[in-house]
Formats: C-alpha cells, structure tokens, sequence
C-alpha cells in the first residue's frame, strides 16, 4: 500500500517571535518541519521498512519554504514530494486548508492510491488541531488523531489514543486518517546519506489552477476564520518576596495561594 | 564572494546540531568523567553517516566536502569535545590518506568500513622520543618477502580503544632519514601488536589516548600505504588537513564556553542587576564573539580550499589551528571569568571547556610548529 504525509513548514520552537505593529515579523525566523508531522513521517518509513507500505509521498502546501520541510521528509526516508504553492493561499484557514489538500490527494490518484493518510496532531504555528479530521470528513474515511500506536493488518488498522486516565484502542477500515503525537515513535535524525539522496528525489509543484480549484474558494475569501491581528503574551511579572517573621509569611502565602493563584 | 551553505550543508548542520544537543551534550559530563565515549553514541555517528563525510558515495562515505565535515566536528566538540575529535583523528588522519593514497584494494579492505563508520581509525606517528620532530621516530618496518617485521613504540594515540584499524609509521630505511618513513596498516589484534596503557589527561578525557607495543608484529606488505619512503609526505597531508578538524573542534569548545558565559551573564544578578550590564562583562563577551567568528571564518577558508585543491591550502590550515586554539584558550579562560567562582566548579561545564581547549594547542603540530609552517610557506612565497 502507499501512505501520504501531509507536512507543514513552521517557525523553529527557538524562534523568538517578533512582531512589525500587529503582524508577524517574519525576518528573522528559522523555518522547520513541523516536529508533530516528524511522527506521522516515521511512521510511514517505519511501516515502510515493515514491508507494509511500498511508497510514501509528502504533501505540503505554504509558500517556497514549505519545500525544506517536504526534503526534510525525504531525507528521513519518504519518496517523493508534491508542493502546493499559490499567492491566493494567503490566510487560509484549517478548512480552506483541508480542501487544498484534498484536493491535491485526488491529483495523485486519491483513496483508490492512497490507503494510509498520515498527519501530525497539530502544527505548533496555527495550532487548530483540526485540518487532520477535516480531511477525513472532506472524503468521509474514519480518522483517528491523537495515536500513540498504530498496527496495520491488510486493510485493517489499529490506533490506540491517549485519553484522559487511560487509552482508547480503534479498529478502522483502510483507507484512514491518522494523527501522530509524541509517543507514537521515536523520529530518527536525518542521516548524511539521506540528506543527499533526498535532494535527487522528485517534488511534483502544483499551483491552484493545476488542482481546478478556484482561488476565490480558499485563502481569506474561502475561509471561515480570519488571524485579525497578533499579539505577544504580556510579559513575565517579577516574582514578589514575602517577608517578615515565619508565621506571617505563611499566613500571607496562604492567602496568596488561596485569593490569588486559586490554587487551593 | 558567497558566505551562504548550500541546502544540503544546512540540513546537516541541522541534524549534527539536533543530534549533538539532544544525544551528545547530556552525556559530555559523563564521558569527561568515565573517561570513556559510549559505544552507542559512536554507533550513532556511524549510522549518521558523519565517519566518512568526505567519502565519495562509492566508497561508503556520503559524498559531501571538507568543508562539510569541518562543521560537523565544529558542531559535535560544541557539545563534547572528545567526540569531536574520535570523528577528526578518524576521518583526517586514518580516512582521507587511505582515501588518496590507497589502492583499490586498499579502499576496498579498508576504505569501506571506515567510511561506513563500521571500523573507527587511529593514527600513530608519536614516539616517546619523537614528537614535533617526526623524522626521529624508531619504530622500524624491515621487509621479509611479503611481509614487513614491525618493531617499536608509540605512544599518545587518540582512539587506540575504540579503533580496528592504526596506520602507523615506521622507518624502512633510516639512513635515508625523512625518506626512508613509511606508512602501514594495522589491524587491531594481529600477532605482535598491543596496546600497553592508556594516559590520565587534563581534558578531552572522554578521547582515549594509548600506548602501542609493536613486538615483531608481521603486517602484510599489501598493507603498506602509498610507497616505500613516502610515509613523511602522506604524514604531512594528514596534518595539512587534520589541522582544519582541530580548528573546528577548538571554534566548537570556544562556541560553547560562550553560549555559557553570555547565559550566565544574563541570569547573574549582582549589585541589583544582571552582570551583562556591566561594560566590564559586556567587552569580554564582544571580544570572545569576534575571536570565534574569525576563527570559523578561518577554517571554513582553509577546508574550502583545500575542497577547490589548492596545493597552498595547508598554509591556511596551520593559522586557522594556531588562531583557533588560541581563541579557544582566551575564549574558555574568559567564559570561567565571567561565571565568577561558579565557573571554576564541576557545577558548570565551563571548567571542562577550559580543560578541553588546551590539548588544541599541542596535537597535530604545536602552536610553535605552526608557526614553523606559516613561516615557512610565506617566506617561500614572498
Ligand atoms: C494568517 C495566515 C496566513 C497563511 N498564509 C498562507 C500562505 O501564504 N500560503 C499557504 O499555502 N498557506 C497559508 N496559510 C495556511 C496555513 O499554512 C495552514 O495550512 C493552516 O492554517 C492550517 O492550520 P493549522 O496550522 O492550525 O493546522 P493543524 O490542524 O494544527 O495541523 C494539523 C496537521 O495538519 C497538517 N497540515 C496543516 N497545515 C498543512 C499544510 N499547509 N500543508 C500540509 N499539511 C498541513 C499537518 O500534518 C499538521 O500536523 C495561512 C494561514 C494563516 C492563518
Ligand atoms: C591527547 C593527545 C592526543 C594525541 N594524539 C595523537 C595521535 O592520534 N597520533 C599521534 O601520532 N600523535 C598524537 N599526539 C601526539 C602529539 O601530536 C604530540 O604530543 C605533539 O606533536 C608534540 O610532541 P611532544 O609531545 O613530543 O612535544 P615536543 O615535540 O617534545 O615539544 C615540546 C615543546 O617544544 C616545542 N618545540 C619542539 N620543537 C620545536 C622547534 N623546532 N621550534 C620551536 N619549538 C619547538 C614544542 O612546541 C613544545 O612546546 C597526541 C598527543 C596528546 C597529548
């Protein structure tokens, strides 16, 4: 069978953000793979490595940058690369999102080609959590996100997912989507001689009119949710001393904690 | 002029840097104090493809450049300085000499599984007798029909527990001095061969440094490298090259004493307000900034014309090992000077910094010997 990855390029977790008046300084930041998609990509080369899976290709759809983090992919080991890339994508929201990248799947032969949709839970950037189940509904296949296991039996898979206090384990029919979270596998670093085969392995570009989609269905026109501006986090207030004799400071610590934190 | 790395440079740095920070850096402690680089972190290295960077793909290697694998040891001795120089002594002055003076079979036999990081090399030039003065060495080779008879002693070899494989130079004929050396190929546990001791060091003592006893120790003569009598010339190329990976590996341990140093300034309150806004504290941290950034800037100079085959590339490679190891020493003194009396515990990994720098300056030619070279070369020019 053939799995496909949805990767998406984000700012580096080190990154400190800036911001130019309420919009994103976007200058100085260090792009990378998305580290939740790391998982699902792992997984794919893991069921790969298996003998489960014979192809794995990686879809991405952003802006020029979005292709470092496909070849990240294809330096861990997937095969080939499609990149969705078109100025009209600007703003675009997990749903206009997901219709892109259904859209894209069915280019590359859809659910008749593809048995295993594999994604990350989350991007650490828009972080909605949500284009995963979006694409699965768009095809109306099952998904399962949020899995720290995943067994493939023919065209049966079982997921197990974290739930609070415990796991819920899922048998689904393939074609399915999944969403990988830390615990599902251990992602490996690229190694050297991967780095360099992956620079001769294929990326297939596609812009919107290639996909038949019509620019005005996506970007800020096709989506649901607008980013109206962005705002850094107030800052970190200095950390307040309590003193005087042991019994007033615990006295006065309890009612912090009480009144104040509301932690007790 | 162009100072960007190409794609496949980045994506390897990334890695090494990833690599070295989540797998290496934890343990730099440990193996300061086990004296010891764990197995697992060497087999890491292999299955990373960083034993053999330079290596064209044919040969096991991954088919990138000199001044690719310079940054990867930069990278790894920012995170432990004894793993970044198993990689250099290995790769400098076991791999690239066999790379271009082996023959077929050689690269074959040998090559290959160094390369591939399967076998892990080391190199023994230095005699208790001989040190910067190579041409004095006593370990002799007497050729008996397809064999040579090895016979002496060698000693502060860097990777002579881990390695498989010692390139090791004798003398065959002595009356012909420098050339009458030549170099040979030894595998670890052959008849005659052994390794005595190993040495208690101030730093880089994850880096294992042993003694070699060669007692009629018969080593087939398809195993000679190169010619009889160019041992001295294949030695100097080594150097020429191994003085890049040293320079890194001193920018490495100075890069890391000051990401520390500028931390720690930043945290350490005293007088009602971090030391960093002290201008006393502020210069240090300029200077050690602009000594490390001509330092690499150095290096990558020297490894990418050594990369272009620019026979002149060796003058630049002796500055970048003389500058860098100084900067490493002023850079590792100054990061301890900053954390104040913290620095100067095992608390703070920049004592080890400072203990780890001063080794650049010693092997591979002293800081002294460089000079030599540098002198040499421009007075030879000019
Ligand atoms: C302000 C703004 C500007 C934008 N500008 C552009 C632009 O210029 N060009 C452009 O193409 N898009 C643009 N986008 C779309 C953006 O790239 C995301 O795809 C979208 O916001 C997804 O939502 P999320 O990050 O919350 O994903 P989540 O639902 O948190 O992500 C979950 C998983 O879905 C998959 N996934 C998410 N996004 C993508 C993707 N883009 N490609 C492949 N897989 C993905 C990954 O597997 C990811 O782990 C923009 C979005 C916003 C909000
Ligand atoms: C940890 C460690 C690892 C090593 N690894 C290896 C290895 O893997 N393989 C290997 O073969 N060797 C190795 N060496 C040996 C190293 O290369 C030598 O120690 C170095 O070349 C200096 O030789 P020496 O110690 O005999 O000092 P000497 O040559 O005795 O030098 C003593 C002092 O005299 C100075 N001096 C010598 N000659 C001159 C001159 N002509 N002009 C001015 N000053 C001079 C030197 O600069 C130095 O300051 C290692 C050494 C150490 C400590």
């Amino acid at each position: 069978m053939k799995a496909i990855c949805f990767v998406k390029s984000v700012p580096d977790t080190e990154t400190r953000v800036k911001l130019a008046g309420d919009r994103l300084d976007k200058s100085e930041i260090k792009y990378i793979l998305n580290p939740y998609d790391e998982f699902a990509v792992e997984e794919a080369v893991r069921k790969k490595e298996a003998g489960i899976v014979d192809e794995i290709v990686v879809v991405s759809m952003g802006p020029a940058r979005a292709q470092e983090a496909i070849r990240s992919a294809l330096a861990m080991g997937a095969d080939r690369g499609v990149h969705i890339e078109d100025d009209s994508l600007d703003g675009s929201d997990a749903y206009a999102t997901a219709k892109v990248l259904v859209e894209a799947l069915k280019k590359e032969g859809g659910l008749d080609t593809f048995q295993l949709l594999m994604f990350g839970q989350r991007a650490i950037d828009g972080d909605t959590w949500t284009v995963p189940s979006m694409v699965a509904e768009m095809l109306g296949i099952p998904s399962v996100c949020n899995i720290v296991k995943l067994d493939i039996d023919g065209n049966k898979a079982v997921a197990v997912r974290m739930v609070e206090g415990g796991e819920e384990v899922f048998e689904v029919e393939l074609p399915a989507v999944f969403a990988g979270r830390k615990g599902l596998n251990e992602p490996r670093y690229p190694s050297l001689p991967n780095i360099m085969k992956a620079k001769r392995k294929p990326i297939n570009k596609y812009t919107l009119a290639d996909l038949g989609i019509d620019a005005g269905t996506v970007g800020k026109a096709g989506s649901f949710t607008e980013v109206l501006k962005y705002e850094l986090p107030p800052a970190r207030q200095a950390g307040r001393k309590v003193e005087g004799e042991p019994e007033e400071v615990v006295e006065e610590l309890i009612k912090f904690l009480k009144e104040e934190a509301k932690v007790l | 002029m162009n100072f960007e790395l190409t794609e496949e440079q980045k994506m390897l740095r990334d890695m090494v840097r990833r690599f070295s920070e989540e797998q290496v850096k934890p343990r730099a402690k440990e193996i300061d104090e086990k004296c010891e680089i764990p197995q697992e972190i060497i087999k890491q290295l292999a299955e990373l493809g960083l034993m053999g960077i330079h290596v064209p793909e044919e040969y096991g290697g991954s088919g990138l450049n000199y001044v690719a694998y310079s940054m990867v040891v930069e990278e790894l001795s920012r995170a432990c300085a004894s793993t970044g120089v198993l990689v250099s002594a290995h790769t400098s002055l076991v791999v690239d000499p066999i790379l271009k003076y082996g023959t077929e079979e050689q690269k074959k036999k040998f090559l290959v599984p160094l390369a591939k990081g399967e076998k892990i090399g080391a190199h023994a030039m230095t005699e208790p007798g001989a040190g910067t003065d190579v041409t004095s060495i006593s370990t002799t080779a007497k050729r008996d029909g397809d064999y040579y008879i090895l016979n002496g002693t060698k000693h502060f070899i860097t990777n002579a527990r881990e390695a498989d494989i010692f390139l090791v130079f004798a003398m065959t004929d002595k009356e012909k001095k420098h050339k009458g050396m030549s170099a040979f190929i030894v595998e670890k546990g052959i008849p005659g061969f052994e390794i005595t001791k190993y040495e208690h060091k101030l730093g880089i003592r994850g880096s294992s440094t042993g003694e070699l006893v060669f007692e009629d120790c018969k080593i087939p003569a398809e195993n000679r490298l190169g010619e009889e009598g160019q041992g001295f010339y294949i030695a100097m190329y080594c150097y020429d090259g191994g003085r890049i990976g040293i320079a890194a590996q001193a920018v490495g341990i100075a890069q890391a004493a000051f990401e520390e140093a500028v931390e720690f300034a930043k945290t350490r309150v005293q007088f009602g307000q971090p030391i960093a806004n002290f201008q006393a504290i502020q210069f240090k941290l300029a200077d050690m900034a602009t000594l490390i950034e001509a330092a690499r800037l150095l290096y990558l100079k020297a490894a990418w014309l050594k990369d272009q085959g620019i026979p002149s590339f060796y003058k630049l490679s002796a500055m970048a090992k003389l500058f860098a190891s100084d900067v490493a020493m002023k850079v590792t003194r100054e990061a301890i000077q900053v954390h104040g009396g913290y620095g100067y515990t095992t608390d703070y990994d920049v004592e080890r910094h400072y203990r780890d720098a001063k080794i650049t300056e010693i092997y591979e030619g002293t800081a002294e010997a460089q000079r030599l070279t540098i002198a040499r070369a421009l007075l030879k020019e000019m």
